[in-house]
């Protein structure tokens, strides 16, 4: 196949190519469109015409067609407690993210700037909680946090989420503390700057990729089931995930309420996503490539 | 370390104190309290622990009430990794490869969709893909074209590899953008010698791309076996605790719920739970082991040789 000199084919390539891309990309959208567009639907219309889009009110349209309705977020704002799983959500996602922000950068910042002895055994020893899941820990953690008397509160969440996120964070965010020219530390401590201020000086110097690991890290946070569901099942400290999957199985049968309450959950994740997509991607990449 | 002649340099301390404590209380201490746990047995809820050595793992291997279990849910549970090996790791290439072409106009674009479902939680992937397939609205879904859906995750022959798709479905966009970032780093110098020399573009995939980012496979490969050998979310929203119909799609992620924090009637059990865990580490641990020692050892040779 010596095509790469005949346009013709060149084209029908990339035609083809643009062919599977768009097709992968409508298998990976389509179930999740259909969830969201049948939500503003009344529940005859959602199984007479599932793939159709809501029918609005307007002049023209005969009363029977109008199929738009709001029932289902009706019953989930009356029935649920939303608004409360929201909060707790994002009390334990930026909790987490806070702690993994400050232990992160200042261990990153030990071990990419100081020469002690037992640096590079410190490093590893951080490092192999990239590798093994924290769940196997479970039993253990659960007997923990109900001796701390931590059990069914978010302190017992956010706990947890920071050790697991720690490891990854330490280990990529010292690689970027590393490349901080060594100049413009040794001429601040010749202005007599101490060391926190000197540590306090690099993190703006290493934003982006501080920010690829917080993204990366806040995605698993806010979508994780298995601590929530041992750690703080209680219905003041429980989280969206939790809280949907729970009210998903409590109303099964009331269809309206139960795509109200799926496209009410992933909204938020989706809007986050569009406005995060460059750091998150950035650091995946970063992170599993070192 | 410049400030040691001084004074004992208190800020290294003060700068690593709280990392390692929080990491060490609540991931190191109990993944090893776990571990020992698994070597003890209790009589009752909370009651004082009593050292029984390897008998709770013993038990798990050939206790007639625990090994159907055991033996039920690996074997699952590598069908579940074989799936993700088989159909999400090849489709994350192909899509990767197509992407990393130059003169794929909206490359950026297709990207941020197909990663899309991945930034959802199972929950809601469980109960999206739960309700499509569902005998009442799924088959109003499928009737528009005429096909009677049969009742997937309610037959133990389909609820399991049809889980695993939907497991695909929902991470595919991981491994695709490993794969993209890796096949986007190869020097085009290298792609364009193989195209003078007259290789087509499936030989210089197969013979250039494919060598050079066989540490991605790699990579893509451990994170696969360790996601899939702790995998229990989108099992528990679609199936429930019990792995139904007939424990078919009981992973080892499941059985480890039900046995330390117990179901319906059946109480649970926490040193049991904790040998479920230690044989879910071990082999864990196995396949990270394998791969260090074997890929990444053949890789570095290689690299040496070259």
């Amino acid at each position: 196949m010596v095509s790469r000199t005949q346009p013709f084919s060149k084209t029908a390539q990339l035609a083809l190519a643009h062919i599977a891309l768009i097709l992968y990309t409508l298998i990976a959208l389509f179930p999740v469109f259909l969830v969201v567009m049948n939500s503003f639907k009344e529940r005859n219309a959602i199984f007479r015409t599932p793939y159709d889009l809501p029918v609005f009110a307007a002049q023209g349209v005969a009363e029977d067609d109008v199929t738009f309705s709001l029932v289902g977020y009706e019953t989930v704002f009356e029935r649920g407690n939303f608004p409360n799983y929201f909060l707790n959500s994002v009390i334990v996602t930026v909790g987490a993210l806070g702690v993994v922000f400050f232990a992160g950068t200042m261990a990153a910042f030990a071990l990419s700037e100081y020469q002690f002895s037992g640096n590079t055994l410190l490093g590893l020893y951080l490092a192999v909680g990239i590798m093994v899941p924290i769940r196997l820990g479970t039993v253990s953690i659960l007997r923990l946090v109900v001796n701390l008397n931590l059990n069914d509160t978010l302190w017992a969440l956010i706990l947890v989420y920071a050790a697991s996120g720690l490891p990854l964070a330490v280990f990529v965010l010292s690689q970027f503390m590393r490349q901080v020219p060594r100049d413009l530390k040794d001429a601040a401590r010749v202005d007599g700057a101490s060391e926190y201020r000197i540590y306090w000086m690099t993190i703006p110097l290493i934003r982006p990729a501080i920010g690829s690991v917080m993204v990366f890290n806040m995605i698993p946070i806010w979508n994780d089931l298995w601590f929530p569901l041992i750690l703080a099942p209680g219905e003041a400290s429980k989280t969206v995930t939790l809280g949907a999957q729970q009210f998903l199985g409590q109303f099964a049968n009331d269809y309206n309420a139960v795509l109200a309450a799926l496209s009410l959950s992933a909204l938020p994740v989706i809007v986050l996503y569009i406005l995060f997509s460059r750091q998150l991607i950035r650091g995946l990449t970063s992170g599993a490539v070192k | 370390m410049r400030s040691s002649q001084k004074a004992f340099p208190w800020h290294i301390i003060v700068f690593l104190a709280p990392a390692v404590i929080i990491y060490t209380l609540f991931m190191i201490y109990p993944l090893i309290d776990s571990l020992r746990l698994s070597l003890y047995t209790m009589e009752t809820q909370g009651g004082a622990e009593i050292f029984v050595g390897l008998q709770n793992y013993h038990r798990l291997f050939t206790d007639d009430n625990w090994q159907p279990r055991v033996t039920g849910a690996l074997i699952n549970t590598f069908e579940f990794f074989a799936i993700h090996m088989l159909v999400q790791n090849p489709l994350a290439l192909l899509l990767a490869t197509l992407l990393a072409s130059r003169f794929i106009a909206l490359r950026s674009v297709y990207r941020t969709l197909i990663f899309l479902p991945s930034v959802l939680s199972v929950v809601l992937i469980g109960f999206i893909w739960q309700l499509i397939l569902s005998p009442i609205f799924g088959r109003a879904l499928f009737a528009v074209f005429d096909i009677r859906l049969p009742p997937l995750l309610g037959q133990p022959e389909t609820a399991l590899p049809v889980l695993g798709l939907v497991s695909v479905w929902q991470w595919v966009g991981v491994p695709m953008m490993l794969f993209l970032a890796a096949l986007i780093s190869i020097p085009d110098e290298l792609i364009e010698a193989a195209r003078v020399d007259g290789a087509t573009a499936w030989s210089v995939f197969w013979r250039v791309k494919l060598p050079l980012i066989m540490p991605t496979v790699g990579i893509v490969t451990v994170l696969t076996f360790v996601g899939n050998f702790n995998a229990f979310d989108l099992i528990y929203t679609t199936q429930g605790a019990l792995a139904a119909p007939d424990y078919s799609t009981d992973l080892l992620g499941t059985l480890f719920y039900r046995t330390f924090f117990g179901f319906q009637l059946q109480l649970g059990n926490p040193t049991m739970g904790a040998a479920v865990a230690g044989v879910m580490f071990m082999i864990i641990l196995a396949g990270v082991l394998l791969y260090l020692f074997t890929w990444q050892r053949r890789l570095l040779r290689n690299t040496v040789e070259m």
